[in-house]
């Protein structure tokens, strides 16, 4: 049989046939996500269909994309979803349970091997762990919560091979907004994106780095089962590309040449060396979302703010990306030093990511954002500016006032 | 014959249905708002059978399904672009809107050009020269003998090519 890549394989198990690139396949769908804000659409195609869901226990719904409910059309959206998952038997989670990828990850829902549909573009977070997640609209999200299966084209794959290791001070983020940036936001349209990490990268690394993928137009993002991951969790045998599989391109990244990355207004994939926009001043910095709003992204920032505060003309927001990354972070103490270092906490959830509620920005203002995106009036007003970094890069933003790498605050307070 | 709309590289959801004139916005008349920035002459001149030839990348943005449903609407017989966006891809297919990802033949319509579509015969014709269109696979001329994916599955309960 012609070798395969990794893409190629989770979707020729889900079509139960052998697949490659570029033929169109109907496949099992293993699980179908809903966020509160398309819920209403969906459920409009699935009345329209005459149609239940067909496997009501692999549907979940998520209330995440402004909860606590932020005015009452919002308010009426969340109902309707909790209602009508309560009444079908699928699964719920709540305001403040948190962001619907972080959850279903959480919750053990994305396994190695898995085929994952969400109603949202960053659904490609799955891969993290070896699932072929993707995001569709409200009519492909009904017609597969109706069916439990979906049509699809099976993607040309686009290999990323690391080199090296990481320097100090530089981490998952950093590579993500460089590989953007390399590729550009269509280098990989319709693709999937299969990064061979080694056994570097924890779980939650890995998702930062499958998150960030769909930025550059991707399908899936696949990091290959490895450390943490291939340890935690039961990774199938036949879960690895074959050798001699095809590939449409190939990027090389050596990481130990890499330094901390921003992408500046208003694409990501403008990308720059942080250390020559230092300076700029900073209104708000916000540390979350579903690519940095974990409990190793809060230490990181935590490990940069111990002892020190927010600059008095710098909000710091930070929302976790659930409430287990909450509980754990008040369990160890990080809640506790971002707290006394002057940050502001929102309800687990997207926060601000997509300037719905806690935290819109003014016209003119500038914000330094641990999400994945900077597009223009994401975060609130046309006129305002949004720079995404790693967690480290926020906070040192957040007690400099301005844009600013975390030694250059050693320089400063000694 | 069908006349030929040109638009340039990198089309957004916004450039062809702007967010304001969504539907719970103005109501069922939407898609008189179709590339009301761009350009305010089309919802008013386009005829049923035209056909939108587009640059890399058409349809990049948001996921909202009532800008190529405005299209549809106005009767657009189907888009030619170099490229598209995944999702938006899905959702014109979905509406029964063919989506045609020909580099070469996109290049080279221009706009106001007097074409003839023969979807089933895989051909565009403008004047002597016949341009061919790589063959629609098999699952979606199924589909959109019905109208579209959404309507084939309404009425067989499975996609095509399913037994
Ligand atoms: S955190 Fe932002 S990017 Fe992630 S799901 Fe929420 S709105 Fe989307």
């Amino acid at each position: 049989m012609r070798p395969q890549t990794l893409a190629e394989k989770i979707l020729s198990r889900h079509a139960g046939r052998p697949v490659w690139a570029g033929e169109l396949c109907v496949v099992e769908v293993d699980h179908v996500m809903v966020v509160d804000s398309i819920a209403p659409s969906v459920l409009e195609v699935l009345q329209d269909l005459r149609a239940e869901p067909r496997y009501p226990d692999r549907v979940s719904f998520v209330i995440d994309h402004a909860a606590p409910a932020v005015n009452e059309s919002v308010a009426a959206a969340q109902r309707q979803a909790r209602t009508y998952a309560r009444e079908h038997g699928c699964l719920l989670f709540e305001v403040g349970r948190g962001i619907c990828h972080q959850v279903l990850i959480e919750e053990g829902i994305v396994q190695p091997g898995k085929l994952i549909l969400g109603s949202d573009s960053h659904s490609t977070t799955y891969g993290a762990v070896g699932a072929f997640g993707t995001g569709m609209g409200a009519t492909d999200i009904a017609l597969a919560a109706a069916a439990g299966r979906t049509w699809l084209k099976v993607p040309a794959s686009l290999k990323v091979v690391l080199r090296g290791e990481l320097g100090p001070g530089v981490g998952a983020k950093d590579l993500a907004l460089e590989m953007i940036g390399r590729l550009g936001a269509d280098g990989a349209t319709y693709m999937s994106i299969e990064i061979d990490a080694g056994d570097r990268f924890s779980r939650g690394e890995r998702m930062t780095l499958a998150n960030l993928c769909v930025e550059a137009g991707a399908k899936a993002g696949l990091v290959l089962p490895g450390g943490e991951v291939a340890r935690d969790y039961a990774v199938p045998e036949w879960l690895r590309p074959d050798p001699g599989a095809q590939y449409r391109a190939t990027l090389e990244i050596d990481l130990a040449e890499l330094s901390p990355r921003m992408s500046v207004p208003h694409q990501v994939d403008q990308v720059r060396e942080v250390a020559g926009l230092r300076g700029r001043k900073v209104d708000q910095v916000f540390l979350g979302s579903c690519t940095n709003g974990r409990l190793e992204d809060l230490h990181a920032a935590a490990q940069v703010l111990r002892g020190r505060r927010v600059n008095p003309g710098t909000r710091l927001l930070v929302i976790p990306a659930s409430s287990l990354v909450l509980e754990a972070a008040a369990e160890d103490g990080t809640l506790l030093t971002l707290l006394q270092a002057g940050a502001v906490l929102g309800t687990p959830g997207c926060g601000p990511c997509m300037g719905r509620h806690q935290g819109v920005l003014a016209p003119g203002e500038v914000c330094v954002s641990t999400s994945n995106r900077n597009f223009l009036g994401r975060m609130g007003s046309a006129e305002a500016e949004i720079y995404l970094a790693s967690p480290a890069v926020a906070a040192a933003c957040a007690v400099a006032g301005q844009i600013a790498l975390p030694e250059d605050l050693e320089a400063v307070h000694g | 014959m069908a006349r030929v709309w040109k638009f340039p590289d990198a089309i957004n959801t916004d450039d062809i249905l702007p967010g304001k004139y969504a539907p719970f916005m103005v109501g069922d008349d939407f898609h008189r708002y179709a590339f009301h920035h761009l350009r305010p002459e089309f919802a008013e001149q386009v005829r049923p059978g035209d056909i939108l030839a587009g640059g890399r990348n058409w349809g990049l943005g948001s996921s909202r399904e009532y800008a190529p449903q405005a299209l549809k609407r106005l009767g657009v017989a189907a888009i030619v672009a170099v490229s598209f966006a995944r999702i938006h891809y899905r959702n014109l297919l979905n509406l029964g809107l063919p989506a045609l990802d020909e580099p070469e033949i996109a290049a080279s319509l221009r706009d106001g050009d007097q074409v003839t579509l023969d979807l089933e015969a895989g051909t565009l014709q403008r004047g002597e020269e016949i341009f061919h269109f790589h063959p629609v696979p098999e699952f979606l001329r199924e589909a959109l003998k019905e109208g579209s994916i959404l309507a084939y599955y309404r009425r067989y309960q499975k996609f095509p090519g399913e037994a």
